[in-house]
């Protein structure tokens, strides 16, 4: 087996040293009843890398890549051009093979790009300080209910309509467990009023924007309402180049914001591994879950960075840590933070812009098809329209026609009858002048 | 003359009348290292005896400080928040926790005098 | 003859330039590298992306109103940055890992190709069914080995992390438990457990009880049954223990559980040391999460993407959380929504959005296609085989607590050999750095004085397990003949000496400011 070193003869004398017979000797803990012989296994024996890599390839090739066709969906997930350069470098050995950076000594790298991209995060969301990452943008906003349990020692969590149904389902979840979540009416293409829902036990209200339907959202006066009440606002973003076009929510009074940072250096990959960004207020840091790095001198004097403020952390903190949570998103932050870099602020700008332009042409288009109207006024690169008859109908459809045309919201939404019409397209810098005209060409044929 | 009286979870507590003021022992602070992070009681609040009441950190521990007497907080050490070294600097005076109104002068009885605590110390 | 003196000169040089400070402050291959925000110039970008014509007719009025405040830096410029701070970082190629309970072993790089194939990476999770067929399929492939190596019955996929698998674990027993129409709150946890347990069961609304440990290394199982009582709701266990031994009387703590009505959740952290060899169903476990960075070798990527599968007993199988992946005459299927439940099916509710982390599936079913039944049995024989070298050769020099036994996949030290030395635990480790090793896991587990950790994994050679011995060796030896200039101000030799982190929490500074901000709001 090529990844084992070990020889039959190393194997000998090494249980000749240890003055163990054989190797069922070292395992003479386990109890009879439990040992198992290989023959109890159904499964195959070592293969080399041809036939592993022929396996795989014909698993892959059993999937439609987004590559390969017109392509629309988002609700999440989404498909932007990530640089060779980048996946170049999250694969250099020292950064894809080393250990969590417990030993700020020798592991300075790691260190310094988590601080690069705590700062980045801030910068985005408008935030004063960010952590280095949760698992992804749903977990992320489940924390951040946690969080403003915690802070405000209130109970309830009101989910706006338009936050992504998987996000709200994941915040029920734990949240529940010790408070109560209440999920406001769902309105697609329009806000909710869900300042009027805000009371004396409502710990935040949260809030996405662009929401699921990819309606950007105003959040200042729901922060005013629930800063009002003494509740925290909870800023939900999905599609972190956004921010690039539209106000921070930090700048709209946003007190915790949660989101995914896929969209930037990281593939699509089937649902994860993606970034969870988080940040907050100074005055929160201590409630704050997640791993930080921090600045501070080595014994020479020179600049370094180290783990820092770990007592909020399960490994010292143990049952009353303020999170379990052990890792972050290690390369994958580091596949943003690399993204944002070789973007710059000009770049990252011009990304917003060509997102936006590409989702306002296709709207246009799609809108302009017999019995197809438009359901969100004002979006980033994601809107929703409304079909003449069920989404999902027509998205089957449409994949017999080569195009892969958007996300219907019965999907997300399978109990509600209002929604079964309506269907979420994303389009982005990935997407083609020709891709956008294909999609509105097929999608009047099928209709 | 102020009396001082010791906590097996090695808190100090200086009694001044009616008033307590409430730390922790320079044992207690050398064993910690360097405190990093300190979260005094707000005044006005109850605390039992026993009861969980400030917290004090340093880079490799987190450690809840208990009241040692119960009764409601007068004042907390704010300067702390901006200079945590003050517990390892002084932890017998200007390291101070918090201030309290004794509930019931009975429950210091239980509490060890500083001949105990050195006693006590030593045993550990 | 003729005389060429034009030629490269072969004289070494002498030693004391070594000290010489450099004009540069960069030391050789050794380059200090400011922040990517003390880089660039504005209006530069590395990525050319064309101007467009956009109005902001349909933005709502919400458009950015200042600049993010990015630098700009050109691509050779962003690759030279990161390059050169990934020559800071010790990693697993680069040389031996000996953490305890981490598991550093090789990362095959057929792996990363796998992962990247275009009908892995490059599906969305929301695609319509029927266009990522193969994405499924690979997944449910991958629960058929998880499930199998297990001996368990089901594997809920989504958790992202090994705590997040705990999370997952727990939440199912709190729904078994409720379905009963019970009320249990109490979680018994061994001191020597991973810090993630008892954060874990206080986060899914649990109380924790310590069960201690024995002097042998092992949880005291008779405190543990004296502890079973009705409002008990699970034991959770990390078998092998942390102590690096296998639990002898885990079949016997199981039955007592059950017998309680309470649910066993075991820490697969160490499922390294007995895949294909032991099952964990056999012993009773009814829900356990598997790290896929640890045994599967996705790699650790300095912190972080983990996957946590957790497999899951008949008892506990029904509550494994949304979405199920199903198999049948159409072919796979997602259920994502309680309305298209399989009979028996109730699910607790959602881990996170989408279905888990596809990217270290598909490596860690890479790993163990090419390994095979056999060679995962041979991997966690070898793990076990080097770790017992290790305790063997190095027991007489340095302390092992528990080193009359075998142990499992990793060897426990702890500091007595070091007493009157001067020499501390950290001190110890940090002078391993200077020999070209990371240090090993140090004061962990918390039951052991100045624990010292030590797992080399499968993926080392004799030659290397050999020369890491011969270190550890003759440092325990200078460390007691009383020769230990080495060892204080460890490291040396390493990018940076160590790090003032009282300084870094008393005032943390957790992110980069312009100059003209003042920093002091920090």
């Amino acid at each position: 087996m090529r990844y084992l070193p070990l020889t039959s003869d190393d194997r000998a004398a090494m249980l000749n040293r240890i003055g163990a017979r054989d190797m069922d000797a070292l395992f003479r803990d386990v109890p009879k009843a439990a040992v198992v012989s290989r023959s109890m296994f159904d499964l195959p024996d070592t293969q080399g890398e041809i036939e592993v890599e022929r396996h795989m390839s014909r698993l892959a090739a059993k999937t439609t890549a987004a590559g390969s066709l017109p392509f629309f969906c988002g609700a999440g997930a989404y498909r932007h051009h990530v640089p060779a350069s980048v996946d170049h470098l999250i694969q250099r050995s020292e950064f894809l093979t080393s250990y969590t950076p417990y030993q700020p000594e020798i592991a300075q790298g790691t260190l310094q790009y988590l601080f690069e991209f705590q700062t980045q995060v801030a910068l985005l969301t408008g935030m004063e300080v960010a952590n280095a990452s949760l698992y992804d943008g749903s977990t992320a906003t489940a924390e951040a209910v946690l969080m403003a349990q915690r802070v405000t020692r209130r109970p309830k969590a009101i989910l706006s309509g338009g936050l992504h149904p998987h996000y709200a389902e994941t915040v029920e979840t734990v949240a529940a467990l010790s408070g109560e979540v209440v999920r406001a009416p769902v309105t697609p293409g329009a806000a909710e009023d869900i300042a009027a829902m805000i009371d004396d036990k409502t710990a935040c209200v949260v809030v996405q924007s662009p929401d699921v339907f990819g309606l950007i959202r105003n959040l200042k006066p729901i922060a005013e309402a629930a800063h009002a009440k003494g509740a925290l606002l909870i800023a939900v973003v999905t599609e972190i180049v956004s921010l690039g076009l539209i106000e921070p929510p930090g700048a709209q009074g946003a007190d915790i914001v949660a989101a995914e940072g896929q969209s930037i250096g990281n593939a699509i990959n089937f649902g994860g591994p993606y970034v969870g960004l988080f940040a907050t207020r100074e005055k929160f840091l201590r409630q704050m879950p997640g791993r930080l790095t921090g600045e501070t001198v080595d014994a020479e004097g020179k600049r370094g960075y180290v783990l820092t403020l770990s007592t909020r952390e399960q490994h010292i903190r143990r049952e009353k840590a303020t999170s379990n949570i052990c890792t972050n998103s290690g390369l994958c932050c580091l596949a943003f933070t690399i993204h944002l870099s070789l973007l710059g602020e000009e770049g990252f700008g011009r990304l917003a812009r060509t997102n936006h332009a590409k989702a306002s042409a296709l709207a246009d288009k799609l809108a302009a098809v017999k019995g197809v109207s438009l359901a969100t006024q004002s979006f980033f690169n994601e809107f929703t329209i409304k079909l003449p008859k069920p989404a999902v109908e027509v998205v089957d459809a449409l994949v017999d026609k080569g195009v892969i045309a958007g996300v219907p919201v019965s999907r997300l939404l399978p109990h509600d009858p209002n929604v079964r019409d309506l269907l979420i397209v994303a389009a982005t810098e990935t997407n083609s002048d020709e891709d956008c005209a294909a999609f509105a060409k097929a999608l009047a044929e099928v209709l | 003359m102020s009396e001082v009286r010791f906590t097996d979870q090695h808190e100090w507590v200086r009694i001044d009348g009616d008033s307590a003021t409430v730390g922790i022992t320079k044992y207690a602070a050398e064993q910690l290292g360097d405190v990093v992070f300190v979260e005094v009681p707000e005044a006005g609040r109850n605390i039992g005896a026993g009861g969980e009441a400030a917290v004090v950190e340093s880079v490799k521990a987190a450690s809840e400080v208990y009241a040692p007497i119960g009764g409601e907080v007068t004042e907390g050490n704010t300067a702390l928040a901006d200079d945590p070294a003050k517990v390892n600097a002084d932890p017998e005076g200007e390291g101070w926790f918090f201030k309290m109104k004794i509930a019931d002068k009975g429950e210091l009885a239980k509490l060890m005098t500083a001949d105990q605590y050195a006693e006590f110390v030593k045993g550990l | 003859m003729t005389m060429n003196n034009q030629g490269r000169p072969t004289a070494p040089g002498t030693i004391e330039a070594n000290e010489l400070p450099t004009i540069s402050g960069d030391r050789g291959l050794m380059h200090e590298e400011p922040l990517i925000f003390e880089l660039g110039r504005p209006g530069m970008t590395g990525v050319d992306l064309p101007e467009v014509q956009m109005s902001e007719a349909r933005l709502g009025g919400m458009r950015r109103k200042g600049p993010v405040g990015l630098p700009g830096l050109s691509e050779p410029e962003v690759v030279r940055h990161y390059v050169r701070l990934s020559q800071t970082n010790y990693s697993i190629d680069a040389g031996l890992y000996p953490l305890g309970s981490c598991t550093m072993k090789h990362n095959p790089r057929l792996n990363e190709k796998m992962a990247r194939l275009p009908g892995f990476a490059d599906a969305h999770p929301l695609a319509p069914q029927k266009t990522v067929q193969g994405a499924m399929e690979a997944i449910a492939q991958l629960m058929n080995w998880l499930t199998t190596l297990t001996g368990m019955p089901a594997v809920a996929m989504s958790p992202k992390a090994g705590a997040h698998g705990e999370l997952c674990g727990l939440l199912a027993i709190r729904a078994a438990i409720e379905a009963r129409g019970e009320n249990r709150k109490r979680i018994l946890v061994p001191e020597s457990a991973h810090g993630t347990n008892p954060a874990t069961a206080a986060f899914a609304g649990f109380t924790v009880d310590e069960v201690p440990a024995k002097g042998d290394g092992h949880v005291d199982a008779d405190a543990l049954e004296a502890k079973l009582g009705l409002d008990v709701a699970a034991i959770m266990l990390t078998n092998p223990n942390t102590c690096g031994l296998f639990e002898k009387r885990i079949i016997e703590i199981a039955e007592h559980v059950h017998r309680a009505g309470a649910y066993f959740y075991c820490d697969g952290a160490n499922f390294n040391a007995i895949a294909g060899r032991v099952r964990p169903g056999d012993l009773g476990i009814d829900a356990m999460h598997i790290n896929l960075h640890k045994t599967f070798s996705t790699p650790h990527g300095g912190g972080g993407p983990g996957a946590g599968p957790v497999v899951l007993s008949e008892a506990l199988a029904p509550f494994a959380p949304l979405p199920l992946l199903v198999h049948d005459s159409k072919g796979f299927r997602l259920i994502e929504d309680r309305a298209d439940l399989p009979e028996g099916a109730n699910p607790f509710g959602r881990m996170c959005a989408f279905h888990g982390q596809m990217g270290m599936f598909t490596r860690a079913l890479a790993y163990m296609l090419s390994h095979g039944a056999d060679g995962i049995r041979q991997a966690s024989e070898d793990a076990v085989l080097s770790a017992n070298y290790i305790l063997a050769s190095l027991k007489d020099v340095m302390s092992a607590p528990f080193g009359d036994g075998p142990c499992m996949h990793e060897a426990l030290f702890d500091d007595s050999f070091l007493e009157g030395t001067g020499v501390t635990t950290l001190d110890f480790a940090k002078a391993m750095i200077d020999e070209g090793y990371h240090p090993m896991t140090m004061y962990f587990p918390l039951v052991v004085h100045g624990a010292m950790l030590i797992e080399p994994t499968e993926s080392e050679s004799r030659e290397s397990v050999d020369r890491f011995i011969h270190v550890l060796r003759t440092m325990a030896e200078e460390a007691k003949a009383g020769k230990t200039e080495r060892f204080g101000g460890a490291p040396r030799l390493a990018p940076r000496r160590r790090l003032d982190e009282t300084a870094a929490a008393r005032k943390p500074i957790l992110r980069w400011k312009p100059k003209d901000l003042p920093q002091a709001a920090e």
